[in-house]
């Protein structure tokens, strides 16, 4: 017979206003299983855990139910609490009589009544539990960085400087992501380049860091510390080891009207090329859609200049496979596509761009050398109109639901170089709210308006068309009680952002939740923001939610002290409160394998020898090391073989029996 | 292909144009338009709020003598086809109007919007195909520019009418091509000519209708088209600042079917 | 109008035969930049949509805002929170000429509107729109 001791936590007022405390106690006392039962104001604080290692040895109990806050909160503080009073610390159970009791109900009687039957359930639970004791396994001390922006360059910096092996994969030809096409930064507006370049030449040089760019990962197995990922290296159809980048292949290239990427379309680029001269690895990559040797079978004039034979027309996709202890996400994110957005003429009008097409605009390396000039003619604009909240913040299917954060303070960024190199344009901002809260950045704002003359206009647009030449923006005033329609030569659109188009995948592939955005999930909000609730995946910059330069850089030096912090463990103590299944019932059918997320479930063909049995079966054996004891198999299989320790049929049953009592 | 076919109050009288070269047109598609049998109007405008039920049933029993029939419901008025396809829209999706319609109308069964309403032009792309209308036209509108009006019942509400992207229509462009004509693409093609505030407010209506006009002699076209006898109107008398001849859908495609 | 209007039941009525739910409202104004008889009306398709949740009726009720609308749906369709000014509007005007007397065309009026092209489709959408 356990001797069980039930502790009952006022947690101030939280519990204690709405459940009578002492009467839970009391009730206790009644269960032919308590030895002893209490209350106490913080059961959570140094004295209140004392007084349950107290009562442990006084009354030699064999386990402990805290009826106290959610498991998640204090679970494992209580844990290590019975481990220091000499017990298992898996004989203890939590009755939640906050989240699930007192903070949901107003009327004290009831939530008294229902606190003793969560207190009973978990007691009657508790007589049944086992001490569990927790396996262990090895950590592989290598990371891998899925994303080559700022923010995966960041991380894989940090973590190298660790003294940690790690790979980034990046599934453009070059690493730098968003951040290599804007111009400048606010809110001190030094150059992107100048701030960005340097890092990626560190990854580059950095003995520690392997990139693969031009790759993709395609696989992922394993679990926390043990990981093996398969990576996709994309034929492009130049040898990295040979080239030296010296671009005489993209000089030659025959095959010049291809839109280029890094520029948004707004010029071309050859068929060979390097997406921008400061690209790391400075290794081309053939276009093989627009490329003519691939098209006709004819040209092959890059390979003929090309000093160091490094074009490989006949490359293929290759395979690597290398093993990880931990994994971050850092994928980024896009522009949305405006094509649902008809009112605002993207895509019709050639004079409406978005806001990282403007950016190439002003940018000195961009298509027009950093002049402002329109698309449609190349003609300097007199008025550029901002159209803020493009997308965002909305509720029908065309828009994101979130504030995509960033374009308040690039549109204020946008404004001011604007006027900064052309103080005789003229300037309107259509904005709803504008949202600058960080540091220095409403003052940055506010100079936009104050000192370089910029015409913030709160209402937003209704349409933009064209007529007679210009770019007519259609929108209200409200602070003016207006309809404006304003005569622009060039509009720009603060588009929403949105997580790259391999978030989907990727998520899937890492087990790794996601919300109906397409953001990582955290493990925790507040507490967690940089871990992903499946051990061992990291996030790190904008696949979490929107975010600038700054706060990016801050996430990914927080995701790798994560996982600095990972692989600096030699042994990981796994979560004993895992699936098992009885050889003498399972009949080997299969569905708890079909079920499992981690592929954590095989099958053996071995002898069963049980009473009246003896004979080779087919039957499931569970690999603890991978499971996460998400009970998932254990519901799903028909002949009640597997069980999970900690959480076992015996033990459900017997708390829904106390429930229904 | 055979369908019922509701052709509305104004086809009957002061747009009578609309009506015949859609009915010949037709036939010269091998499209067959049965007229629904005492058919009652529309109503003109969709009641917008939800006790509105008694100015919702004619257009109930329309659809619902679509649905004795088996038959899919063409419409060629903008006007009618909006109200008939919200109607039916509530019908399907609205349980307290589809009860309460069907208690005042006590039909032999209940009518739950089982109708699939559609458009003379949906009808022309998605069943002739305009591939199909291009190898049967015998006076190709070779080089004329032509303006599609689409206006805002068509389109809008687009969760509703599902008709084509409501910001960036291509159907009647489409169809432009389809007769042999360049299709004009101008910003106000989805903009409101006024509809019937015209009978409220003069000048308001004149001020939209010469906005959509100017709208499209700017970008040079030569002829409007539209599907509606009310656009037709503003555009012809009250968009009094430009002479661009507006004209149906139907009549020009008659003309270049060589059934006119 | 009659002095004895309740307005606040006027207002809740609104609410509810135009299904709005003036909260989901970000004060935007896409609305208002989209309303093609913005100039003619005296109250703007936003502004609707705020003094109707403020219960501020009174003087919607009594403008000539109401019978502007077009009902050309653009606010509708463009309305990136899917508050639909536009049923607001007129589920206001409803509320005006639902009372009796109120109806602003009459059957009288009709035959001086009348000219030879205009569609009879005019003349019963103008009806539904101002008339009960």
């Amino acid at each position: 017979m356990q001797r069980i001791g039930v502790f009952v936590c006022w947690c101030g007022s939280n519990i204690a206003a709405t459940v009578d405390v002492a009467a839970v106690a009391e009730a206790a006392k009644l269960e032919p299983a308590v030895a002893f039962a209490t209350d106490y104001q913080y059961m959570c604080s140094e004295s209140g855990q004392s007084m349950i290692k107290d009562a442990v040895k006084e009354h030699n109990l064999t386990g402990i139910v805290i009826a106290s806050c959610s498991p998640r909160m204090h679970e494992t503080t209580f844990r290590k609490t019975a481990q220091a009073a000499g017990l298992n610390p898996y004989m203890v159970e939590i009755a939640n009589l906050r989240e699930q009791c007192s903070w949901v109900h107003k009327n004290k009687e009831e939530a008294t009544e229902k606190a003793i039957v969560l207190m009973r359930t978990a007691v009657a639970k508790l007589t049944l539990n086992q001490p569990l004791i927790a396996g262990e396994s090895s950590v592989t001390k290598r990371a891998l960085v899925i994303g080559g922006g700022i923010a995966g360059i960041q991380t894989a910096l940090d973590i190298a400087d660790a003294g940690y092996e790690v790979d980034i994969v990046e599934k453009k030809p070059t690493i730098g992501g968003k951040m290599a096409q804007l111009d400048k930064t606010f809110p001190t507006l030094d150059c992107a380049a100048c701030i960005l370049t340097p890092k990626m030449v560190d990854v580059a040089t950095n003995d520690k860091i392997t990139i693969y760019s031009y790759s993709e990962v395609e696989e992922v197995k394993g679990f926390v510390g043990n990981f093996t990922a398969k990576i996709r290296r994309k034929a492009r159809y130049v040898d990295e080891e040979l080239c030296t980048g010296c671009g005489a292949c993209t000089e030659k290239c025959p095959s010049k009207k291809n839109p280029n990427e890094f520029n948004m379309g707004l010029d071309n680029r050859t068929a060979i090329y390097i997406p921008f001269a400061q690209a790391v690895p400075k290794v081309p990559v053939i276009d093989a859609k627009n490329c003519i040797k691939f098209k006709t079978g004819k040209c092959g004039l890059c390979a003929t200049v090309c000093p160091s034979n490094a074009i490989k027309y006949d490359q293929e996709d290759t395979f690597v496979e290398e093993n990880y202890g931990a994994i971050v996400v850092a994928t980024g994110f896009n522009p949305i596509k405006l094509d649902e957005f008809g009112e605002l003429g993207y895509g019709q009008i050639p004079d409406v761009i978005t806001s990282l097409e403007y950016e190439r605009l002003m940018n000195a390396a961009g298509p027009t050398k950093g002049h402002v000039l329109r698309p449609s003619d190349g003609k300097k604009p007199k008025k550029i109109v901002f159209v803020q909240c493009v997308g965002s913040r909305g509720q029908s299917c065309r828009e994101k639901g979130y504030c995509s954060k960033i374009c308040c303070m690039y549109t204020a960024k946008h404004a001011i170089l604007t006027k900064d190199h052309y103080p005789e344009m003229d300037v309107d901002v259509f904005y709803i709210d504008v949202r600058t809260p960080g540091k220095n950045y409403d003052e940055f704002y506010r100079r936009a308006v104050e000192e370089y003359d910029v015409n913030y206009i709160k209402g937003q647009v209704g349409k933009i068309y064209e007529e007679n030449g210009k770019v007519m923006v259609q929108g209200s005033d409200m602070l003016g009680n207006k309809q404006l329609t304003v005569e622009a030569d060039l509009v720009v659109l603060a588009t929403a952002i949105e997580p790259d188009e391999t978030a989907r995948s990727i998520g899937t592939m890492l087990t790794a939740s996601m919300d109906t955005n397409d953001f990582f999930t955290e493990a925790h909000a507040k507490l967690r923001p940089v871990e992903s609730p499946t051990a061992g995946i990291y996030l790190s910059g904008v696949c979490q939610g929107p975010k600038d330069v700054p706060e990016t850089v801050s996430q990914a030096g927080a995701a790798a002290s994560k996982v600095i912090g990972l692989l600096a463990k030699d042994k990981l103590v796994g979560n004993p409160c895992v699936a098992g299944s009885n050889p003498l019932l399972c009949n080997g059918c299969g569905q708890c394998a079909n079920v499992c997320p981690y592929g954590a479930i095989s099958y053996v063909e071995e002898e069963v020898r049980g009473p009246g049995v003896r004979e080779v079966r087919r039957y499931a054996v569970v690999n603890e090391a991978v499971c996460q004891g998400c009970g998932a198999c254990t519901v799903t299989c028909p002949s009640g073989a597997m069980d999970l320790k900690g959480f076992t049929n015996r033990q459900i049953m017997a708390e829904v029996d106390a429930i229904c009592k | 292909m055979t369908y019922s076919y509701y052709p509305g109050c104004t086809l009957k009288t002061k747009a009578k144009d609309l009506d015949l070269y859609a009915r010949k047109s037709a036939e010269a598609l091998g499209v067959t338009l049965e007229e629904i049998e005492e058919w009652q109007c529309c109503g003109g405008v969709y009641p917008q709020a939800k006790d509105e039920i008694a100015t919702k049933l004619s257009s109930v029993r329309t659809l619902n003598s679509a649905k004795e029939k088996g038959q899919d419901l063409i419409t060629v008025c903008s006007a009618c086809h909006h109200v008939l396809k919200r109607v039916n829209n509530d019908m399907k999706t609205d349980e307290d109007i589809c009860l309460r319609a069907n208690n005042y109308l006590q039909l032999d069964e209940e009518y739950k919007g089982e109708t699939n309403v559609i458009h003379y032009l949906e009808m022309l792309r998605d069943v002739v195909g305009f591939d199909k209308i291009k190898e049967k036209v015998v006076n190709p509108l070779t080089g004329k520019k032509i303006a599609a009006y689409y206006g805002c019942l068509l389109l809008r509400p687009s969760s509703e009418m599902m008709f084509d992207n409501a910001e960036n229509p291509t159907i009647i462009e489409e169809f432009i091509k389809a007769i042999g004509g360049t299709p004009v693409v101008y910003p106000f093609r989805n903009e409101c000519c006024g509809g019937y505030i015209t009978l409220e407010d003069k000048e308001l209506a004149s001020k939209n209708s010469n906005k959509v006009l100017a709208s499209a002699e700017g970008k040079g076209a030569e002829m409007v088209i539209t599907a509606c006898p009310l656009c037709m109107y503003n555009l012809q008398n009250n968009g009094t600042e430009h002479d661009l001849p507006v004209v149906y859908f139907t009549e020009i495609l008659a003309e270049a079917l060589g059934v006119k | 109008m009659s002095l004895s209007i309740n307005y606040k039941a006027e207002a809740e009525n609104i609410l509810k035969i135009s299904g709005v739910n003036p909260k989901k409202c970000m004060k935007c104004g896409k609305c208002s930049g989209a309303c093609p008889a913005y100039d003619s009306m005296e109250y703007h398709p936003h502004q609707f949509v705020s003094m109707v949740q403020d219960g501020d009726l009174e003087k919607l009720m009594k403008s000539d805002a109401v019978f502007k609308c077009l009902s050309c749906f653009a606010c509708i369709e463009r309305c990136p929170r899917s508050v639909a000014p536009g049923k607001l509007v007129e589920a206001v005007r409803l509320a005006v000429i639902r009372k009796q007397g109120m109806n602003r065309l009459k059957p009288e009026d009709i035959p001086c509107m009348l000219e030879e092209e205009l569609p009879q489709q005019a003349i019963v959408s103008a009806f539904r729109k101002y008339s009960k």
